[in-house]
C-alpha cells in the first residue's frame, strides 16, 4: 500500500512537469500550430526560472520570501517560453514557414540557450548555482497543512504534491472552460480547424494563432521549471530534463488535445516514466517501462486514425499554414 | 426621383490582371423581390455579387444602400450593412454544431442556449429544419445550405445572396428553398440568386437580370419575359456555334457500359445502374446538372473510382472484349487499352503542376522502357510537339505548369492525351473557363479524333456546345441515365427535361 | 476614403527569381544570422570577431580540425540525403533519429557477437546491409500505416524514435552490457570498424557516393518521378496508374534504410560503440539541412559542413574562451531561422499600398 502510494506521488511530481508542457502544446496545437520545439521551449523555462529565483535570492540575501520566488521562477520561464514561441510563431504565422522544420530549428535553439544559460550560470558563480534549502523547501512543499497529509493514504494522494500539481490542475480546468464555453475558445478551436472558414467568418487569424502559440509556449515552459525546481532539486540538469518536451508532445495525442484528459494522462505518463524505480514486473525489463508512454500514444495514433471518429481527430489545419489566396 | 432600392450599384467594374470580369455594370435590388442573377459560367455573376459581399472591391463605380453610398471592404462590414451572401462553397467547420457554426465571428457573448432558441425561431418564422446542436459532420448537403442560410439570417441580414444555391440540391430540396425564399420575400427581404437554370428563374423569381461575359445585358420583370427571350439575352443572339460536326462512316461499338453501380465512402449512390455503349467515331456527350455522377461515370471507367457491381468492357479491333472493372489504370494500360482521360480537375489531376511539360508528358510514358531510369527524350519531343502544334504560351517546356493560364494547361493536359491516339477519349468540362478561341481548339481537336476513329465521350454542361458537337447525348440525372438522344435532333428543352425527370420520379418514391 | 482600410502593404507569391537573387538572398540570411550570433558571444564579455575566429580555426585550421569536421558532417550529410525523398514526398518522417538508432543497433548486434567469427570487410559489409533493413523495416512501421489508414505520419515518427531509444537504453543496461553495473556495451573490436581513408573513416566517401546516387535517384529515375508525383498531387499520381501506398511504403524504406546505415557509420566509425545517445540529434538537425537546401543533394554538403564547422568551432570555443559549447547550438537555431526566414522573401513579395495599380498593370 505505501509502495502503491508513494509511487502515486512520485508519478505526480514527474506528471506535474509533464501536464504543463502538454497543456501549453494543447493550446498551441488547438490554433493549428504543430509546434515541436516544446523540448526547447522547456528547456528555457527551466534555465531562465531557474535564473530567477537564484538571482533573487541573491539580491533578497536571507530576507528572501518563497512565495515571491515561485512567483518570479515562474514568470521568467513563462517569459522565455513565450519569446521562445514569439520566434516561431513569426517564422511560421507571418512568414509561412514549414511548421515542421522551425519547431525542430526552435528544438535546437532552445536547448542551446538553456544549456547555455545554464552552463553560464555555473561558470560565472563559481561552479555552483543552487538555491538555499529553505528556498528549495517552499519549491517542493505542499501548501496544506500537515493534518491533512497525514490523513492515511489519502492524505499523501490529494495534499502532498507541490504548489504546481495544484496550479496545473486548476489551469487545465480554466483551458477546459476557455476551450468548451466561451467565445473566444470557440473561435480558437475553429482557427485550428479551418483557418479560410474562420477568415471568412471575420475572426483575426494571425491574431489567434499568435496568442494561442505565445501563451502555450509560456506554459510549456513552466513545466521546465517545475522540473528544475522540484524534481532535479533547484540545480540545472540538462540530462534529466532531456526528452521531456517529447514526451509532452506525445501525451498531447495521447488526451486527444483535451485539457481535462491531461490531467490523468500526466499522472499516468509520470508514472510509468517513474516506474522502473519503483516496480519490477517479471519478464519486462525496467528500462523498457519508458518507451511504454510512447507505444500507448502509438497505439492511440493508430488506433483512432482507423476509427476515423470524426471527434477525436488533431485538429484539422494541424502542421498547415495559411495563406489567404487572393486573385 | 423614386428611390427605395435596398442596393443599387452603378457603374461597376472590376478587373483581374488584363481579364475584365465585370464591365460597367449597373443593378438594383428592391425589398420584397427576388432576382435572379442569370448568366452563363464566366459570365462574371459571382465576382459582382462578391463585391457586395466584401470579398472584393470595385475597381470603379458605386455601391448604394437605402439610397447612400457605402464601401464595403470585409464580409464583416457586409453583415454590418445588412448584407450576407451564401457561397458555393460552404464556409463551415465540421466538426462544430449548427449552432456553434452560426456563432462563428459574432461579436456577442457565447450563448448557445440562447442561440440555439434564436436558431429554432428563425427556422420556424421561414419554414426551415434544421437541429442546431447536430454535428455539420452528420449533415446532408441540403441541411449544411441551410445552416448557411439561418447564418445569414441570425445576422440580421435583409439582403440576402444566394450563389447556385440548387446545384447541388435534389428537386424536392430546391423546392423546400424555394419556399424558404417565397416566405423571407413576402418578409420583406431582398434577395437575390445567381444561377443559370432557366426553370428555376422562371419559377422563383420576380425579376432577371442577366449578364453576358462580364457586360450588363438588361433587366426584365419575370412575368414579361420567356425563357426563350432569356436565353437569346444570355447568349446573344439564337446560338449558333457552327462547330463543325462532320460524319464518320461504319461506327462500331468500342465501349460498353453495363449496369454500372457506385457507392462513395458515406454509402450514397453516386451511380445507379448506367448502361450505354461509346462508339467509334463518335462524339458522345454527356449532359446533366452538376454532381449527376458525371464525374463518378468517368473515373469508374478510368479505373481511378471503386465500382460496386456492372461492368465496363472495350471492344478490340479483332472483336474480343477487354473487361475494365477491377483494373487499375496502370492495369488497363497494360491491357493495352487506348484510354485517354482528361479529368475536370486539371491541376490536381490531370497534371503535375509543379513540373514542366516535359514532366508532364512523362506522366503517360514513366512506366516505359527497361531499366530504372526514365526515358525522358521522347516526352520532351512530345512536349515541344505539343507546343507548337497546340500554340502552347509557355517560356520553356520545363517551366512549371501551374504557372501556365487555365488555357495553356488545358492544351497541355489534352494534347498529352490525344498523343498516342487513344481509342477511347474521356474528356470532363474541357473548355470549363476557357476563351472561345481555346474552347473552339478542343472542340476541334476532339472531332479530329472522333474522325480518327477514337470513341469520345465528352461531358459537358454547356447545352449548346453539346447540341452541336455530340453525335448523341446522354443525359445523367441523379446517377441514373434519362435517356440517349440524337444529338442533331434533339433540342434543348426536350434534355432539360430530363435532366430533372429521373430524380423527381425518384423522389416521390421516397 | 475607399483605400482607409487597405492594410499598408500585402503579400503576393512571386512567380519567379533569379538564381543569382535567391542565392543573394539566402547569403544574406545568413550574414544576418552570424550578426545575431554575436549577441550570445558579447553577453559573455567576448569579442564576437575574436569568438567566430576561433570557431573557424578550431575547425578548419589545421588537417586534424578539418578531419574532426568532417567526421561530424558526415552523419548530418548522409541523414539529409535520407530525408529528402520523404520530404519530397511530402511525408513529414521526423523518425530519423530513431532509425539511425536502429540501423546502428542491427549493426552493433553483429559487431559483437561476429567480430571473431567473421573477417574484416565482409563482417562490415554484413553490418552495412543489416543496418540498412533495420533502420527501412524501422521506417516502414509508420509508413504502413500512412498508407492503410493515413495515420498522421509526423507524430508517428516521432514517437518511434523514442521507442528505438528506449531499445537501445534496455539493451545497454541489460543484454549487451559489457562489464556488469557498467551500463556499457563494449567497445567494438578492430575487425567491426571502419577503415579510415585520409584520416576519416570511409564513411565520408559513402556518404559522397550517397550524394550522387540521391541525385540521380531524385531527378532520373522512375521511382523518383513517381515521389515527385506523389508528392505534388496524390490524385495525379493516382490517375497516372502509381500505387501511392506502395510509393509511400517503398520511399520510407530506402529512407529508413540510408538512416539506418547512418547509424552503422556512426558506430562503426566514430564512437566505435553503441549508447542510447547515439543519434544524438543528428535526425532532427539532418531534417533542418534537407529542407535549407532545397532537397538539393550538392546543397547539403554546403550546409551540413557549415553546422558541422559551427559545432566542432564551439567546442574550441570552450576550451579556449570558456564559452559554453551549447553556443553551436544557438547559433545553428539563430542560423536556422535566418535560413527559414528568408525563403519567404524568395518565395512572396510585399506590394505596398498605392503601388497596386502598377503592379496590376505591369
Amino acid at each position: 500500500m505505501t509502495m502503491i502510494v508513494t509511487l502515486i506521488v512520485a508519478a505526480v511530481t514527474f506528471g506535474t512537469v509533464l501536464m504543463f508542457g502538454t497543456l501549453g502544446e494543447i493550446l498551441t496545437e488547438k490554433s493549428g500550430n504543430l509546434n515541436l520545439g516544446v523540448e526547447g521551449i522547456m528547456y528555457m523555462g527551466g534555465a531562465f526560472g531557474l535564473a530567477g529565483a537564484f538571482y533573487y535570492e541573491k539580491a533578497a540575501g536571507l530576507e528572501a520570501s518563497g512565495a515571491l520566488a515561485i512567483i518570479i521562477a515562474i514568470l521568467s520561464a513563462f517569459a522565455a517560453g513565450m519569446v521562445a514561441s514569439l520566434i516561431y510563431s513569426f517564422i511560421t504565422v507571418t512568414l509561412r514557414a514549414n511548421q515542421n522544420v522551425t519547431g525542430l530549428a526552435l528544438s535546437i535553439f532552445g536547448t542551446g540557450i538553456g544549456q547555455f544559460v545554464g552552463e553560464f550560470m555555473r561558470v560565472s558563480e563559481g561552479g555552483y548555482v543552487a538555491l538555499s534549502n529553505n528556498l528549495k523547501d517552499s519549491f517542493s512543499q505542499t501548501i496544506f497543512p500537515s493534518f491533512l497529509v497525514n490523513i492515511p493514504v489519502i492524505g499523501r494522494i490529494l495534499f502532498s504534491h507541490t504548489i504546481f500539481f495544484y496550479l496545473a490542475v486548476i489551469l487545465a480546468i480554466l483551458m477546459h472552460i476557455f476551450l468548451t464555453k466561451t467565445k473566444r475558445g470557440l473561435y480558437l478551436t475553429a482557427v485550428g480547424e479551418s483557418p479560410a472558414v474562420s477568415d471568412a467568418a471575420g475572426i483575426n487569424i494571425t491574431r489567434y494563432k499568435y496568442l494561442a502559440t505565445v501563451i502555450g509556449g509560456g506554459i510549456s515552459a513552466i513545466g521546465g521549471m517545475v522540473y528544475i525546481m522540484t524534481t532535479a532539486g533547484c540545480v540545472w540538469n540538462h540530462e534529466g530534463l532531456s526528452g521531456v518536451g517529447w514526451l509532452a508532445v506525445a501525451l498531447v495525442i495521447f488526451v486527444m488535445w483535451r485539457p481535462l484528459n491531461a490531467i490523468w494522462g500526466s499522472v499516468l505518463f509520470g508514472a510509468m516514466m517513474i516506474m522502473y524505480l519503483r516496480v519490477s514486473i517479471p519478464f519486462i525489463p525496467t528500462e523498457l517501462y519508458k518507451i511504454l508512454p510512447y507505444i500507448v500514444t502509438v497505439i492511440v495514433l493508430v488506433l483512432t486514425s482507423m476509427r476515423n471518429s470524426r471527434d477525436k481527430q488533431p485538429p484539422a489545419s494541424l502542421g498547415i499554414n495559411y495563406f489567404r489566396e487572393e486573385r | 426621383m423614386e428611390n427605395n432600392y435596398a442596393i443599387e450599384m452603378k457603374g461597376i467594374t472590376k478587373r483581374f490582371g488584363q481579364v475584365v470580369a465585370n464591365d460597367n455594370i449597373n443593378l438594383s435590388i428592391r425589398r420584397g423581390e427576388i432576382l435572379a442573377l442569370l448568366g452563363e459560367n464566366g459570365s462574371g455573376k459571382t465576382t459582382l455579387m462578391n463585391m457586395l459581399s466584401g470579398i472584393y472591391q470595385p475597381d470603379e463605380g458605386e455601391i448604394y444602400k437605402d439610397g447612400s453610398q457605402i464601401y464595403i471592404h470585409s464580409p464583416r462590414e457586409a453583415y454590418e450593412h445588412g448584407i450576407g451572401m451564401i457561397h458555393q462553397h460552404y464556409k463551415l467547420i465540421e466538426v462544430f454544431t449548427a449552432a456553434q457554426n452560426i456563432l462563428l465571428g459574432l461579436d456577442e457573448k457565447l450563448d448557445i442556449k440562447g442561440a440555439n432558441l434564436k436558431v429554432k425561431n428563425i427556422c420556424s418564422r421561414y419554414g426551415f429544419d434544421i437541429d442546431p446542436t447536430m454535428k455539420v459532420y452528420d449533415m446532408s448537403v441540403s441541411q449544411k445550405q441551410t445552416v448557411e442560410i439561418v447564418k445569414v439570417l441570425y445576422r440580421g441580414a435583409d439582403i440576402l445572396i444566394l450563389d447556385e444555391p440548387t446545384a447541388v440540391l435534389t428537386p424536392q430540396e430546391t423546392e423546400t428553398l424555394f419556399d424558404v425564399l417565397r416566405n423571407m420575400k413576402r418578409d420583406g427581404k431582398a434577395i437575390v440568386i445567381i444561377t443559370h437554370k432557366l426553370n428555376e428563374v422562371m419559377e422563383v423569381s420576380d425579376k432577371v437580370a442577366v449578364l453576358r461575359k462580364g457586360e450588363y445585358i438588361g433587366t426584365v420583370e419575370t412575368k414579361d419575359t420567356s425563357p426563350q427571350a432569356l436565353t437569346d439575352m444570355m447568349v446573344g443572339h439564337a446560338v449558333a456555334l457552327n462547330i463543325d460536326r462532320p460524319k464518320y462512316d461504319n461506327p462500331q461499338k468500342k465501349l460498353v457500359v453495363e449496369k454500372l453501380t457506385c457507392v462513395d465512402e458515406e454509402g450514397i449512390t453516386k451511380l445507379d445502374h448506367v448502361s450505354f455503349e461509346a462508339r467509334t467515331g463518335e462524339i458522345l456527350g454527356v449532359a446533366g446538372i452538376s454532381g449527376s455522377g458525371q464525374k463518378e461515370l468517368l473515373e469508374a471507367i478510368a479505373g481511378l473510382y471503386p465500382v460496386k457491381e456492372g461492368s465496363v468492357r472495350v471492344v478490340n479491333d479483332d472483336g474480343s472484349e477487354t473487361e475494365l472493372v477491377g483494373k487499375t489504370p496502370r492495369k488497363i494500360r497494360e491491357a493495352g487499352v487506348g484510354m485517354a482521360f482528361v479529368p475536370e480537375d486539371r491541376l490536381g489531376m490531370g497534371l503535375v503542376g509543379s513540373m514542366g511539360m516535359t514532366g508532364n508528358m512523362l506522366l503517360r510514358s514513366w512506366k516505359k522502357g527497361k531499366g530504372a531510369f526514365l526515358k525522358t527524350k521522347e516526352p520532351e519531343n512530345l512536349a515541344n510537339k505539343v507546343m507548337d502544334e497546340l500554340e502552347v504560351v509557355t517560356p520553356g517546356v520545363d517551366f512549371p505548369v501551374r504557372k501556365l493560364s487555365g488555357g495553356n494547361v488545358q492544351k497541355v493536359l489534352v494534347g498529352r492525351e490525344i498523343s498516342n491516339e487513344p481509342s477511347v477519349l474521356m474528356t470532363a468540362y474541357a473548355v470549363r473557363g476557357l476563351d472561345i478561341n481555346t474552347s473552339y481548339t478542343i472542340y476541334n481537336l476532339l472531332t479530329e479524333q472522333k474522325m480518327k476513329g477514337a470513341a469520345v465521350v465528352y461531358v459537358g454542361e454547356d447545352l449548346d456546345v453539346l447540341l452541336e458537337l455530340a453525335d448523341r447525348i446522354l443525359v445523367l440525372c441523379g446517377g441514373r441515365v434519362s435517356g440517349i438522344v440524337d444529338g442533331e435532333k434533339a433540342t434543348k428543352e426536350e434534355i432539360g427535361l430530363m435532366m430533372t425527370q429521373i430524380g423527381s420520379e425518384e423522389g416521390a418514391n421516397e | 476614403m475607399n483605400d482607409v482600410k487597405t492594410p499598408l502593404f500585402r503579400l503576393a507569391k512571386r512567380d519567379e527569381l533569379g538564381r543569382g537573387k535567391v542565392w543573394a538572398i539566402r547569403a544574406g540570411s545568413i550574414i544576418v544570422a552570424l550578426i545575431l550570433g554575436c549577441i550570445p558571444m558579447l553577453l559573455t564579455g567576448n569579442s564576437p570577431a575574436e569568438a567566430y575566429g576561433v570557431i573557424l580555426q578550431g575547425s578548419l585550421s589545421r588537417p586534424i580540425y578539418i578531419k574532426q569536421t568532417v567526421k561530424i558532417a558526415i552523419p548530418l550529410l548522409g541523414c539529409a540525403l535520407a530525408i529528402a525523398p520523404c520530404f519530397k514526398m511530402r511525408f513529414w518522417n521526423i523518425g530519423a533519429e530513431g532509425q539511425i538508432t536502429m540501423g546502428a543497433v542491427a549493426a552493433t548486434f553483429f559487431a559483437l557477437n561476429f567480430a571473431k567469427t567473421i573477417p574484416h570487410v565482409p563482417l562490415l559489409a554484413i553490418m552495412f546491409i543489416s543496418a540498412a533493413i533495420f533502420g527501412g523495416l524501422w521506417a516502414l512501421i509508420p509508413a504502413f500505416f500512412k498508407a492503410k489508414w493515413n495515420t498522421n505520419e509526423t507524430l508517428f515518427t516521432l514517437m518511434m524514435n523514442y521507442i528505438a531509444i528506449g531499445i537501445v537504453a534496455y539493451l545497454q543496461g541489460g543484454p549487451w552490457e559489457g562489464r556488469k553495473g557498467s551500463q556499457l556495451i563494449p567497445m567494438f573490436q578492430d575487425s567491426a570498424r571502419l577503415p579510415t581513408v585520409l584520416g576519416v573513416h570511409c564513411g565520408w566517401i559513402i556518404v559522397l557516393l550517397l550524394v550522387i546516387a540521391m541525385y540521380l535517384y531524385m531527378n532520373k529515375t522512375k521511382q523518383g518521378f513517381e515521389i515527385a508525383v506523389v508528392g505534388d498531387s496524390v490524385n495525379t499520381a493516382r490517375y497516372a496508374g502509381m500505387n501511392v501506398g506502395w510509393v509511400i511504403m517503398r520511399t520510407m524504406f530506402i529512407s529508413g534504410a540510408i538512416s539506418g546505415v547512418v547509424g552503422f557509420m556512426i558506430v562503426s566509425g566514430a564512437n566505435f560503440t553503441l549508447y542510447k545517445g547515439v543519434a544524438n540529434g543528428v535526425g532532427f538537425t539532418s531534417i533542418t539541412v534537407a529542407w535549407l537546401s532545397q532537397l538539393n543533394s550538392f546543397a547539403m554538403i554546403a550546409i551540413s559542413m557549415m553546422l558541422a564547422v559551427l559545432e566542432k568551432g564551439a567546442n574550441t570555443l570552450q576550451t579556449r574562451l570558456q564559452v559554453p559549447a551549447s553556443i553551436a547550438d544557438i547559433i545553428t537555431g539563430i542560423l536556422l531561422f535566418c535560413m527559414l526566414a528568408s525563403e519567404f522573401f524568395i518565395n512572396y513579395r510585399l506590394i505596398f499600398r498605392g503601388r497596386e495599380k502598377k503592379e496590376v498593370e505591369a
